[in-house]
């Protein structure tokens, strides 16, 4: 269980650094430290299914010697396991191969936002308030329709996390932050099956979530898909609401980051200031927005963060780089390091913010579209999307919209293109930004030529 | 097992004094679940060993129980103070309020613990690394196309411990090793990947069974195939599917429907139908955690129950589900040892082990030669299910076209869908080639655990393939 004193980021700076003071002559030595709380409540029935409550402590010790890196972590801050985790991170630096590019990131001068991520209702949350969101989540989903044969699983979760850095190349940064969120499965009978409507919400804490929307969306999917049938196949249109905009354009921006790039893995490794997307299209990193969930004031090696774009009215400005990749490819590190305390940072998407357009409203959009598909679900994005050649293929569940307006539901269909082409082929940007609770920021899009395979 | 948790201060006297302290304000039942991982890595890549890490886990989650509510806490803090706040904690989560509970005495129980051949942490990490280097060398041997090459090793070790008030308290040891190689060849048509693992319930032993050079050799082979692929097809077409990886289907299509809290909860397409034909009678789908070396295997499942080998599905007829404590209490039947959690910081819920649809009798040329136009798909990837709707998907990573009963281009990446119930039903040849495949991650609720799966050459009369082929 957590003490009081592990929501302070000094006292984990402080257990950092003296850790980081036991580093030997010409050893480089990064300590993370992390700890945290958190309860999550499960709620079936009308009863609580399960609810946790637990506290987590976590370091990361990362050696670098003559350009080999090592690696170790642990699960508690007990005295001997850290004293075997700093050997065993020594000895596994003794066995990598030397790297000339290998090394700390020392700071580089840019100044750090400042970011209030912390909101002490968290932590006055109480128990019976926690239990009674899921409950209510529940029982409303239920409610609002006649349609609505149960709920798989309703949930809410909060928890605060604390984390610091110190290194032997003069970093030192520490933060906290606090969140919650709700999220549910209604499902919906449909003859001999039933039909599923996922929907969530995550805020800093319990008040400031929303649970209409989450209801209507769940509500709104699993009944509107009764009856879906299999499509036949053919070329259309895909509308995507601002959450599955989010997930498309997340797997295409993670393939922008230095160590893709460098390693020959991603599909746009030589196309900087090429036309990759669609005029019109901007996209940008940028976790020092604080109205993102994602926001940080601090990258993973303790850089301040900064707004990076990715792709300027469709052209790609930049890749993402931590301290390894901006070295080695001469471009320096954009503050884009992440990492979990357990392991080694590497560069990454920390909040994606896709500018609005000019094509209005979901519905605006649903009516731009003779042939298409209002998409409510994707599935088997880790098993269909490869990341590499940039294939794209993915199954697919919604409504089909015919000469402007919404029509028949259909499931067990895909719809396939390549990362590249789905890039260019977004015809209309929405114009109004949602921020959504993984972090990201996007209006609603519509994308055109999109292969759709049925019967 | 027990031996070593006793040694880090946790021997049945003081579990007893946790559980103790978990119902002594009321509650049904209550239990203690240890864990202690071990985890080394070692990373190449772009041409050299990136890098090695270690870890080590080990943390305690106590479970109450209060009617079929769950209250569950855990912590990282061994000591006695430490697990008696998290059984008080976990006494809050469930509410508990009333006289206290008694406790059935500890009676410790024999687990059939696997033989470790050679142990992982005896094996110096220079010969780890160089198994790596050899991986890279014989991948990038296969053609000059292929440009890129990383390979992975790792090994875990994770002891449990797990006691309940009603007296159960057993240990296992689960040591599994990996080697996995991935590769990209480039050519006119882009880059292309291949990627080729195999991991098994063992220890460094594991490496007098493969050859990494065949290891690396599958994956740089099946992206240099890809070079030369064609667009998969899109839309209907009759399948087959090769022996090993396609157990991937039977995981998806019906193993997460046939788990029993999907069912309870209304979640799955084959609620009330045990005892009825859901399948061709050609199918026979067994679950077993008892398969020895294989990624799924276990002595006990985290619960304390021994591993158990489930028929689920017999000559095409829906025998029974898989059960945890839970859900097995409620219906008053015994648990078939499937309740499995991610680690001490998880509750457990029903899984799955190693899901394999049973060998057939065709010969699998005979299959291949009698599809006139259609796909063979070699090797799968990953897949998702809806279990409420049974559809499900998953990924070809390297398949083949059939035309005229023989294989001909090879086909870029693409899924597969299908319905999971329907599919069932539509599996009309079973080869006599059965195999396991590579090892799999399951993912379910956010918890992913170690599962295998397997299936001979099989014939399925319809699929949608999701390519950009017209």
């Amino acid at each position: 269980m957590s003490t009081t004193t592990d929501t302070e980021p000094t006292a984990l700076l402080e257990l950092a650094r003296s850790v980081v003071a036991r580093a030997e002559p010409g050893e480089e030595l990064e300590v993370a430290v992390s700890s945290g709380s958190s309860t999550s409540v499960k709620v079936h029935g009308g009863e609580v299914e399960s609810m946790t409550t637990a506290g987590s402590r976590s370091v990361g010790i990362r050696v670098i010697r003559d350009g080999r890196v090592g690696f170790a972590s642990a699960g508690t801050f007990d005295p001997t396991v850290l004293d075997q985790m700093l050997v065993e991170a020594r000895d596994n630096a003794s066995f990598a191969e030397p790297d000339e590019f290998a090394g700390l990131t020392p700071p580089d001068g840019v100044e750090a936002v400042e970011i209030d991520l912390w909101h002490d209702e968290m932590l006055e949350t109480t128990a019976d308030t926690k239990i009674g969101l899921a409950l209510e989540l529940e029982r409303r989903v239920l409610a609002a329709d006649d349609r609505i044969a149960g709920v798989r699983v309703a949930s809410y979760g909060d928890g605060f996390g604390v984390a610091a850095l110190a290194s032997t190349s003069g970093i030192e940064s520490a933060s906290r932050s606090t969140s919650a969120s709700v999220s549910v499965q209604a499902l919906a009978d449909d003859d001999d099956r039933s039909r599923t409507g996922w929907s969530w919400d995550g805020a800093r804490h319990a008040g400031l979530l929303d649970l209409g929307p989450v209801v209507d969306r769940a509500v709104t999917q699993a009944t509107g898909l009764i009856g879906a049938e299999k499509p036949d196949s053919g070329t259309v249109s895909l509308v995507l609401d601002p959450n599955l905009t989010a997930t498309v354009l997340g797997l295409i921006s993670g393939t922008l980051t230095g160590d893709r790039v460098l390693k020959g893995r991603s599909p746009f490794a030589d196309r900087l200031g090429e036309q990759v997307g669609a005029l019109g299209l901007t996209i940008a990193c940028d976790p020092t927005d604080p109205t993102s969930l994602g926001a940080d004031s601090h990258d993973g090696e303790g850089l301040a963060t900064r707004r990076n774009p990715l792709v300027v009215d469709g052209v790609l400005d930049r890749f993402l780089h931590d301290g390894y990749t901006g070295r080695r490819s001469g471009a320096g590190s954009t503050g884009s390091a992440v990492r979990g305390t357990r392991s080694l940072p590497g560069p990454g998407v920390q909040a994606l913010s896709v500018a609005p357009g000019s094509a209005g409203t979901l519905e605006d959009l649903i009516a731009s579209v003779d042939d298409g598909i209002l998409v409510y679900a994707l599935a088997g994005l880790h098993s269909g999307v490869n990341a590499v050649s940039g294939d794209f293929s993915v199954g697919v569940e919604g409504i089909r919209i015919r000469n402007g307006a919404l029509a028949e539901p259909i499931s067990e269909c895909t719809i396939g293109s390549t990362l590249q082409r789905l890039l260019l082929d977004i015809a209309a940007i929405g114009s109004e930004v949602t921020h959504l609770p993984s972090g990201t920021s996007t209006p609603p899009v519509r994308i055109d030529g999109v292969r759709l395979s049925g019967n | 097992m027990l031996d070593s948790f006793a040694e880090a201060g946790l021997d049945a006297e003081r579990v007893q004094a946790v559980l103790g302290a978990a119902l002594d304000r009321g509650g049904d039942w209550a239990e203690v679940f240890a864990e202690d991982v071990t985890r080394s890595s070692a990373m190449f890549d772009d041409g050299r060993i990136e890098d090695l890490t270690s870890s080590r886990d080990r943390g305690v989650g106590v479970r109450v129980m209060v009617g079929e509510s769950t209250g569950f806490a855990h912590t990282a803090d061994l000591s006695e103070s430490g697990l008696v706040a998290a059984a008080r904690a976990a006494a809050d989560a469930a509410r508990v309020d009333g006289p206290g509970t008694t406790i059935a005495a500890l009676d410790p129980r024999d687990s059939d613990v696997a033989p470790v051949g050679v142990e992982p942490s005896s094996v110096g990490k220079a010969t780890k690394v160089a198994l790596l280097r050899q991986a890279d060398s014989s991948a990038r041997g296969r053609g000059s196309a292929i440009t890129q090459v990383s390979a992975r090793y790792g090994d875990s070790d994770r002891r449990i411990l797990v006691a309940n008030s009603d007296g159960v308290f057993a240990g296992d040891r689960q040591v599994r090793t990996l080697f996995a190689v991935n590769a990209v060849a480039t050519g006119d048509t882009g880059q292309h990947t291949g990627y080729e693992s195999v991991g098994h319930s063992m220890g460094f032993e594991l490496f007098d069974r493969i050859a990494v050079d065949e290891v690396a050799a599958a994956a740089a082979d099946r992206a240099l195939a890809k070079l030369e692929a064609r667009p998969a097809p899109s839309g209907t077409l009759p399948v087959v599917i090769g022996p090993g990886s396609g157990g991937v289907l039977f995981h998806e299509a019906c193993g997460h429907g046939l788990e029993a809290d999907l069912v309870a909860k209304g979640a799955s397409a084959f609620a009330g139908r045990v005892g009825q034909q859901v399948a061709s009678d050609l199918v026979t789908i067994i679950d077993d955690g008892t398969m020895g070396g294989e990624w799924g295997r276990y002595a006990i499942d985290d619960e304390g129950n021994p591993a158990g080998r489930q028929v689920l599905i017999e000559d095409g007829v829906l025998v029974d589900y898989l059960w945890d404590g839970n859900r097995a209490r409620v219906e008053g039947r015994a648990s078939s040892g499937n309740g499995r959690r991610q680690s001490y910081r998880h509750l457990p819920m029903v899984r799955m082990t190693n899901t394999y649809l049973a060998a057939g009798e065709s010969d699998p040329a005979d299959i291949i030669a009698g599809v006139d136009d259609g796909v063979y798909v070699a090797k799968l990837g990953g897949g998702q299910v809806n279990t409420a709707s049974g559809d499900f998907v998953f990924g070809m990573t390297e398949a083949y076209r059939i035309e005229g009963g023989k294989l001909t281009a090879p086909l870029r990446d693409g899924q597969l869908i299908g319905n999971g119930p329907k599919v069932l039903t539509m599996i009309e040849a079973v080869g006599n080639d059965f195999e396991m495949g590579p090892p799999g991650t399951c993912g379910k609720d956010g918890q992913g655990v170690p599962v295998g799966d397997g299936v001979p050459t099989l014939f399925v009369t319809e699929l949608t393939i999701g390519g950009t082929a017209a």
